[in-house]
């Protein structure tokens, strides 16, 4: 790993700051835990590295009556232990409390996850889903659009993500078929019921990065039921392929997971 | 060089180190703190596991920065003079361990466990561990030595 400058702000407008003082070589870190990884494999060196633990105001969890809204630096054990999540959108919870594992759980946030976008990650499918609203330190950015495929967000070179907002469904439930090394997705699958319609968002799938799939969202909105997905076939063009799975495997895995996520929500 | 002070099993450690140092590389190779130890460094073996601030972390993947004024526990902290700790007893006495590469990390991760969970069931034990890798022995004993430390702590480290 190249070495870096560390800042270490304790409010919103040092970070930003720090941030564009930087210039191009800098970069927010929060948990670390998917930025550490990544520097430590030289794939990113950042000159400046500003951390957002100290800034307050980022770590809480909220109901807001028809909507969750999940603060930045929220640990994934914090929103999977959260009773507020567990209550109001229990899907979220258990997906938080599948991620990694549980030290893993103990640094990893849900603002660095959304900002990073590893297109195995599990939040992006919670995200796009549920239809959350990104937060920032300047505007709002509904999920549809935050996410732009592998590692890119709608995201300013010095935009900081503050919360993510999730509107409540009626129901929801998320299905991974997990690497069983890193956990990550190899396919997973969020179906939602919520104030948009039905939603189905897949992560872990395709080199794009999270994706929602227009034919199961229609078959359920018809009828809500695992036979409704179940023979609604994903095309493997676009579908990574390395040692966990190839992409006609990924593509089966979508529907498969699809189903379950489906039958989960009862 | 920046400077870093947190606490390290009850004691006010500080040292100068790079932005890149990690928290681990800092216990280790600044504090001589080599109970804690490397394997994978990719975060997915816990060899490295610690807690901060009272949670298990992986010190592969964290920075000494980010733990700077933090209260940091490592294996060296358990136990109490030549008294082992109880969920280190009972890994002795359940033979949880072969080569002990892993184990300093499982211990962590354990106790980090059973002050959340005093009776932790078997199901629940596999599952938290499932961010420490054993190479040697399997699981099997591992498991019991966490079950019965989790009763000795009776919900307390």
């Amino acid at each position: 790993m190249n070495d870096f400058t560390y800042h270490a702000p304790t409010s919103l407008d040092e970070a930003l700051a720090a941030l564009r003082g930087g210039g191009d070589g800098a970069k927010l870190i929060a948990g670390g835990h998917s930025l550490l990884p990544v520097m430590k494999l030289n794939l990113a060196s950042p000159t400046d590295l500003v951390s957002l633990a100290g800034v307050p105001g980022l770590g809480d969890i909220a109901d807001g009556g028809d909507s969750v809204t999940v603060g930045a630096m929220c640990r994934h054990a914090q929103v999977a232990g959260s009773a507020v999540v567990q209550a109001r959108i229990p899907a979220l919870a258990a997906m938080a409390d599948g991620i990694g594992d549980a030290q893993v759980r103990n640094a990893g946030t849900i603002g660095g996850s959304v900002a990073h976008n590893d297109p195995a990650a599990d939040y992006p499918a919670a995200c796009v889903a549920l239809g959350a609203t990104i937060v920032t330190d300047r505007r709002e950015i509904h999920s549809d659009d935050f996410f732009q495929g592998m590692f890119a967000t709608a995201l300013a070179d010095d935009e900081v993500v503050t919360a993510v907002r999730f509107p409540v469904p009626a129901r929801a439930a998320y299905a991974k078929f997990a690497n069983p090394a890193s956990k990550y997705a190899v396919a997973g699958v969020m179906v939602a019921d919520g104030p948009a319609g039905v939603r189905v968002a897949v992560t872990g799938a395709s080199g794009d990065g999270v994706f929602r799939v227009a034919e199961m969202e229609a078959a359920l909105g018809a009828s809500f039921s695992g036979e409704a997905v179940a023979g609604v076939a994903v095309s493997s063009d676009g579908m990574l392929s390395d040692t966990a799975a190839g992409a006609d495997y990924r593509a089966h895995l979508v529907t498969v997971m699809a189903k379950r996520a489906v039958e989960a929500c009862g | 060089m920046p400077t870093v002070t947190m606490t390290v099993n009850g004691m006010e450690r500080s040292g100068n180190v790079e932005g890149r140092t990690l928290l681990v590389e800092f216990l280790r190779e600044h504090l001589g703190l080599t109970g804690t130890h490397v394997g994978c460094d990719t975060s997915q073996c816990g060899a490295c596991v610690v807690h901060v601030n009272g949670t298990s972390v992986k010190s592969c993947t964290s920075l000494a920065a980010q733990a700077d004024g933090a209260e940091v526990t490592t294996i060296e902290g358990l136990a109490n003079g030549s008294d082992l700790h109880p969920m280190q007893e009972a890994f002795r006495e359940h033979h949880g361990l072969q080569c002990g590469f892993c184990t300093p990390g499982m211990v962590m991760s354990a106790v980090d466990l059973a002050n959340q969970n005093s009776d932790p069931s078997e199901h629940e034990v596999r599952e938290w561990l499932e961010g420490n890798l054993c190479r040697c022995t399997g699981y099997h004993n591992i498991v019991k030595a966490v079950q019965a430390g989790a009763k000795a702590m009776g919900g307390g480290s």
